[in-house]
């Protein structure tokens, strides 16, 4: 029993987190960095941050992550990091070539004042940033807010720094993507495709953290929304962001920028949070919604008829990002399941609010988000009533040792198991993965825990 | 590629064609995608396995969440290590000081789990807000009766080998400060095995067949008296240098323990490791023990490996790890079953620990100091390496070039140390080498 120590009694915890569901800001940040083309996330900090971002991202996606760091020494956090960084762009541009350097900060280099802006236009003055090339920025203290505050932060300076509005409006619709698989990206953009609309994603991690195997190492692997694309989005007529604590500072910067109207929603896990897309797809893009994604849907509404009754009153707890979470506990109050315990380290009224909303008819449910909101506390509630099923990050490994529950595998990061390439949990078809995900887990743990005169068969 | 190697030139040598001597131990450059981490980073793992004390990362929560549980340090009973604990600095603590939170978080953490000692980490932003970790750490220990130790780890302070210095010094505010233990005369601390996929308990099986008593492992395994009591070991037997150089040397001033350095990894240098021991106890019977034992494990060993050798002979390796003397075990230990090591790098080598290896490797092997994924990427194609041997970050670029990996750092699954560890070494590079799904990618 890893976790042996934790009792269904809460402590009273002032000061601490233990085992933490969330973590800092630059990991956020330099993970939307990799979804421009030719991108070089550079962390201005300390060598070990950067080291630990890029472990973090290779762990979970299982790809070289590059990024370069300014390498920082007692002296500059001294006399501050300025030099450190026009001499790192200086090495960026003449070593590794990259089209776009986005720079994000540190607690560190937050902490000493260092003046980003300021920093970034003596690189220009000083003609240390080839024509063309850009140096982007983003603030990302890691004591404020989470990793998710820190890609939301790098989200909102790719529109700062490199949407452009011209006079010439295109009939095309930006599709701002919140925290998710390159899979996940892949299906919206299937989705729009299909859809016959015109949409420009960004970040687009998809081709770069989910690329083939070719048998060359590709620093900047062919995905990733082009510099030129993402000038042009400033031109679209309108902007859908998937996810209000990744997207919303984007899409309202496009719009007080570019004037491209827009609208945040839940990121489409799930079949009420797809309708919504589907929907406002359809409505800002002013094309019908084809048979084949009806058809898709229904296909959906059919596996979960089928096996409703094994969905039927499960009590699940639930952890992660908030922009997941509030679509999820959607969808599984709509398989007629319990989502009990829901937490997340990030802070923030609309989760608050949703999950009132979406749990109301379900008096025992708990969920806590920010300070102390972490897996310690959801072992706690888990051991004061216990669930059917776990849906989570990695973490949640030892608690599912310990109290023996099934475990569905989802979020960041997901270290120990493979395959989140390859199948999405957003769309229809990613719903109905997550569906049979959640019933693999189900049926697998009866047959393998059920008495011998009930192992059966046939379902 | 070319910009960089010039000013990198003295960081590269090929062994037989440059002259010049490889100078380790360089900051990285600033701009540089080094896989090198910082000091926090270093002290943290030199830590971590101690495991029935508390370790609390004083810090924004980036820190602690990175190190939740990443290095696989087996622990033969407690699992306190295993969890992760942090202050999770917000920014009024960044304003107004973050000294209250910390002697609230150890107040609570010690009243819940009653640990034998704590580790409070300093993280880079504590060192600039200027918290007096020190003063806080000294109340709580006065309060609580436990050691409670300061480890000042801020990131910015260098390189992760600075954080070995470091955690060494605040582990030797233990050593010495009990005396509770009963010891043998033929008695030795391990130091600097980790007990990743439990090594240590295979090494401990060794010395303790030779009639040696281990009154520490450290930090593998590591538990908070037997380190308080080490000061009465006969000998330190030292095998990560880089990270426990510096523990020995403390001990050597303040305890009068003499020290030795050995390497697990390898017929030799574990036969070698064990003869040694037996040499400094001048005991002729232990001797004849160590040498049974070795030629029982070979006896077994050697036909096993002999048809991994046929396969993999002519062969060539890459090598980029953290330590130096690892790098030098490893490439004795590829020769042994037939392989050629053409790229043999490190993250923390000296210039003194470059001499050795450059004098092990053959010709034409390139050494390389602090690398990058760009560079060991040109490398692994200029010399047509079938197999990478280095850890997480380096384990998806072997695999984008079409190569074998072996994951010799912290998240590797096998025991890779002793007799059995150099079968399973054995196996593992034969098994990704000879994969059939190479056939399927062309290399570029």
């Amino acid at each position: 029993m890893l976790l042996r120590h934790t009792t269904a009694k809460e402590i009273d915890r002032q000061a601490l987190t233990i085992n933490p569901a969330k973590t800092c800001q630059p990991v956020g940040a330099m993970y939307a960095a990799l979804g421009i083309h030719g991108c070089l996330p550079h962390s201005h900090g300390s060598q070990g941050c950067c080291s630990y971002h890029r472990s973090a991202l290779t762990r979970h996606f299982k790809e070289p992550v590059v990024a370069s760091t300014s390498s920082f020494s007692e002296g500059s956090s001294v006399f501050g990091g300025l030099s450190n960084l026009v001499s790192a762009i200086e090495t960026i541009f003449s070593v590794y070539d990259p089209e776009v350097v986005a720079v994000h900060t540190t607690c560190l280099s937050e902490t000493i004042g260092d003046d980003m802006t300021q920093i970034i236009a003596k690189a220009y003055e000083d003609g240390k940033v080839p024509d063309g090339k850009k140096v982007i920025y983003c603030n990302t203290p890691s004591y404020v807010g989470t990793h998710v505050t820190g890609y939301s932060n790098q989200v909102a300076a790719f529109v700062k720094h490199l949407a452009v509005a011209t006079p010439k409006k295109r009939n095309v619709i930006n599709l701002v993507a919140g925290w998710m698989e390159p899979a996940d990206m892949k299906e919206i953009k299937r989705l729009a495709s299909v859809m016959e609309t015109r949409t420009l994603m960004f970040p687009d991690m998809t081709g770069v953290l989910d690329a083939p195997m070719t048998g060359t190492y590709e620093m900047y692997p062919k995905g990733g929304i082009t510099l030129a694309d993402m000038a042009t989005t400033g031109d679209s007529k309108f902007s859908i962001g998937l996810g209000k604590y990744t997207t919303e500072d984007a899409c309202v910067k496009m719009e007080n920028k570019c004037k491209v109207p827009f609208e945040v929603l839940d990121i489409p896990i799930g079949l009420k949070a797809t309708d919504r897309f589907i929907t406002s797809l359809s409505r800002h893009a002013n094309v019908p919604v084809p048979d084949a994604i009806t058809e898709e849907r229904g296909k959906l509404i059919d596996l979960i008829a089928d096996n409703s009754k094994y969905f039927y009153g499960k009590r699940v707890a639930l952890w992660g990002d908030p922009d997941t979470l509030v679509p999820l506990t959607e969808f599984l109050v709509s398989l007629d399941m319990k989502p009990v315990y829901i937490v997340t380290g990030t802070p923030g009224k609309y989760f608050d609010e949703q999950m009132a909303e979406i749990l109301k008819d379900i008096p025992e449910a708990k969920f806590k988000s920010g300070e102390r909101a972490d897996m310690f506390q959801m072992h706690q509630w888990i051991k004061q009533e216990g669930v059917d099923l776990l849906i989570g990050n990695t973490y949640g490994k030892y608690i599912a040792r310990d109290e023996n529950v099934p475990f569905v595998r989802l979020g960041f990061p997901v270290t120990d198991r493979p395959g989140f390439n390859f199948f999405p949990f957003t769309g229809y078809t990613g719903a109905a993965n997550l569906a049979i995900k959640i019933l693999e887990a189900f049926l697998d743990h009866k047959d393998r825990t059920c008495p011998e005169e009930k192992f059966e068969l046939v379902l | 590629m070319g910009d960089f190697l010039k000013d990198r030139g003295k960081q590269i040598v090929t062994k037989g064609k440059d002259s010049h001597e490889l100078v380790g131990g360089k900051p990285s450059l600033a701009g540089s995608v080094s896989q090198r981490a910082c000091v926090f980073c270093g002290s943290r793992v030199v830590l971590y396995p101690i495991a029935d004390a508390l370790h609390l990362v004083h810090g924004p929560i980036g820190c602690a969440s990175y190190t939740w549980d990443i290095r696989g340090a087996m622990s033969s009973g407690p699992e306190l290590h295993r969890s992760s604990f942090s202050t999770d600095l917000r920014e009024k603590h960044v304003i107004f000081g973050g000294e209250t939170q910390l002697y609230n978080a150890l107040n609570e953490l010690i009243d819940k789990h009653s640990p034998k000692a704590a580790f409070v980490y300093s993280t880079c932003i504590v060192g600039v807000i200027g918290d007096d970790v020190q003063s806080v750490c000294k109340r709580v220990q006065k309060e609580k009766g436990i050691p409670v130790i300061p480890v000042q780890s801020e990131g910015f302070q260098g390189s992760k080998k600075d954080g070995y210095k470091i955690a060494c010094d605040a582990m030797n505010t233990l050593v010495g400060t009990a005396d509770d233990k009963e010891i043998s005369p033929y008695s030795i601390n391990i130091l600097g095995d980790f007990n990743l996929a439990g090594e240590l308990w295979m090494l401990k099986e060794y010395y303790e067949k030779m009639g040696i008593q281990i009154v520490a492992s450290i930090t593998g395994d590591g538990r908070v008296n037997d380190i308080r009591n080490a000061h009465r070991a006969a000998l330190n037997v030292v095998q990560c240098s880089g990270s426990m150089m510096h523990l020995a040397k403390s001990m050597k001033a303040e305890h009068d323990i003499p020290f030795m350095k050995v390497s697990y990894f390898g017929i030799e240098d574990m036969s070698d490791a064990l003869y040694e021991v037996a040499r400094y106890f001048k005991s002729d019977e232990m001797m004849e023990k160590a040498q049974e034992l070795v030629k029982d494990e070979l006896s077994k060993l050697l036909p096993a490996l002999q048809p991994y050798r046929q396969a993999l002979e002519g062969r060539k390796a890459a090598i980029y790890v953290g330590g130096a003397f690892k790098a030098i075990s490893l490439v004795k230990a590829l020769r042994l079953i037939g392989m050629k090591t053409v790229i043999a790098g490190t993250q923390t080598g000296n210039t003194e620990d470059y001499k050795l290896l450059q004098a092990i490797c053959d010709d034409g092997c390139i050494l390389v100091d602090d690398s990058n994924p760009v560079e060991l990427s040109e490398f692994v194609k200029l010399t047509g390496a079938d197999l990478f041997i280095g850890g997480v970050k380096e384990r998806p670029i072997a695999y984008k070039l079409g190569i074998g990996f072996c994951d010799h750092n912290h998240e590797r699954k096998l025991a890779l140390a002793g007799y059995e560890g150099m079968l399973n070494f054995a196996k593992e590079v034969y098994e990704t080498v000879t994969s059939p799904v190479w056939q399927f990618v062309k290399r570029g």
